[in-house]
């Protein structure tokens, strides 16, 4: 495309159907304690 | 839904829904405004400055964008969700069963520093000093393995309180968890948050054995640090610490740990002190804001959000600067995975606070997070009897982006997940709104993180 460069295409709808496992890290036992920062945690059911 | 916005120079798009982000010119900048409520003939009339083959050329890619499914994508996520013509929704939340692979473990309601922040109320949650015995934590272990389901990762947050005020029952606690790893298939994630006054070198090495994360406490500048954590005879405490936390994170080879402050109203331009502590040679950073009330000196304000904002602009800046120049660190608020984040199911239920994670204080009681820890309303139970306040339990098990009005439609929504539960209790006392402060400065860290990866990619 000559006006859009796309850094990332959709990922969101795909997971709907194989998440939830529920074996990722608990977002506040990072850093966080104060906060809610879910989005920077790692799928770990790849 | 789309959330356009200029940072640093670049153009970004992010389709919310989708969660693909595009960098686009000016030209597709002003069109993508103007697409979804008008004709390419009338965005033509409202943006004179383009000619109308340019405005063609960008409609005819956006357009192509959004058959892809990557712009102005719906929301099927709300109705999956939102029970329809009297029939379950496809996610029920209110049915999920709860299984627990998370506790913050209150090792010690005591402290050797009185942090004036500190929403333990230095260290003892408004209660008595008191530091969990061997049995109350080896109770608290055992309910994590009853009630954890097929989980195979369960996290242990040794907290506090000074964790290592009570060093021994730590060690003997990770001995007895390891203990059980096998005969019940789990794999223990043991971390520790630390003050950094009593680490010495048996700690180190001990939790550089067992511990996959650590958190050590420091608030950036010395002047700043020393301010807002002094010991308990009034002394600043950065150089009790600096070099023991320098020499943690050479130790643990700059990985699976953080240096972790609190900025306040009285340093609004905390991005000097991420960047002391980047200067100190430390790769693995968070700088949180302090959550106050507004009786407090410290607290921040509404009028401090303006100023904030930019000093996140700056911090991300300097950030993609250093990085370039071969001198980056990580900083927790900016850390975004555009492609391998978590599920939609993860983002929508948030935290997991009084559902998969719950706080248990050195007697056995538990909550629903450490923030909730002396809040008798949010009594849960204990290591005991197990979960008795079922109906505490279903209020978190409904605690999802769709419940919250402010959430519903935000931007940001599927990277905070409906924000913090204690934080939204503690100012607007109910499970299911969100505090203003913190939505901002959430928002504006999204933005952020989404321009780094931009820019980083921009080369």
């Amino acid at each position: 495309m000559k006006h859009i460069k796309t850094l990332t295409d959709k990922t969101l709808q795909s997971t709907m159907e194989k998440g939830g496992c529920g074996e990722c890290q608990t977002s506040c036992q990072s850093a966080c304690k104060t906060s809610c920062t879910v989005g920077n945690q790692t799928c770990e059911n790849k | 839904m789309i959330h356009q916005y200029k940072n640093n120079g670049y153009n970004i798009v992010l389709d919310v829904c989708s969660g693909s982000v595009h960098v686009v010119d000016d030209l597709v900048y002003d069109v993508i405004a103007l697409y979804e409520n008008n004709s390419p003939e009338e965005i033509a009339s409202k943006l004179g400055q383009y000619s109308k083959e340019d405005i063609l050329e960008a409609s005819e890619e956006i357009e192509e964008l959004k058959k892809m499914g990557q712009l102005f994508t719906e929301d099927e996520y709300r109705d999956a969700l939102i029970p329809k013509d009297g029939k379950a929704p496809a996610i029920d939340f209110k049915k999920r069963k709860i299984v627990v692979k998370a506790l913050c473990l209150h090792i010690a309601h005591d402290c050797n520093l009185a942090c004036k922040y500190c929403f333990a109320g230095e260290g003892e949650y408004h209660g008595d000093r008191s530091l969990m015995s061997y049995e109350v934590g080896r109770k608290a272990l055992d309910f994590l393995i009853a009630n954890s389901g097929n989980r195979v990762n369960l996290e242990v947050d040794f907290f506090g309180g000074e964790p290592l005020m009570n060093f021994q029952v730590v060690k003997d606690l990770v001995a007895y968890g390891r203990s059980k790893e096998k005969e019940f298939n789990k794999k223990f994630r043991f971390t520790l948050t630390t003050n950094g006054v009593l680490l010495d070198d048996e700690v180190m090495e001990f939790a550089n054995k067992e511990m996959a994360n650590v958190v050590l406490s420091i608030d950036g500048r010395k002047e700043v640090h020393d301010a807002m954590r002094p010991t308990r005879n009034g002394k600043g405490s950065y150089d009790l610490i600096i070099d023991k936390f320098k020499k943690m994170a050479e130790l643990r080879n700059q990985t699976n740990y953080y240096v972790r402050g609190t900025f306040t109203h009285h340093n609004l331009d905390f991005a000097k002190d991420v960047l002391h502590l980047a200067d100190m040679g430390f790769k693995q950073i968070s700088m949180e804001p302090v959550v106050a009330g507004p009786d407090m000196d410290y607290a921040l304000t509404d009028e401090d959000v303006t100023v904030l904002r930019e000093e996140y602009d700056e911090l991300a800046r300097e950030m993609v600067k250093r990085e370039k120049e071969g001198k980056g660190f990580n900083f927790f608020h900016f850390m975004i995975d555009l492609t391998g984040g978590p599920c939609v199911y993860k983002r929508l239920s948030g935290c997991g606070s009084g559902t998969e994670y719950l706080a248990v204080t050195p007697w056995g009681d538990l909550y629903p997070c450490h923030q909730f820890v002396g809040m008798e309303d949010f009594l849960l139970g204990n290591v005991d009897d197990g979960i008795v306040n079922t109906k505490v339990v279903d209020e978190f098990k409904l605690c999802n982006v769709y419940a919250k009005d402010k959430c519903r439609d935000c931007f940001a929504r599927f990277y905070c997940s409906g924000g913090c539960a204690a934080n939204s209790y503690n100012f607007h006392g109910n499970l299911t709104d969100a505090y203003e402060v913190g939505c901002e400065l959430e928002k504006k860290r999204v933005e952020c993180a989404i321009m780094i990866k931009a820019a980083l990619a921009d080369n």
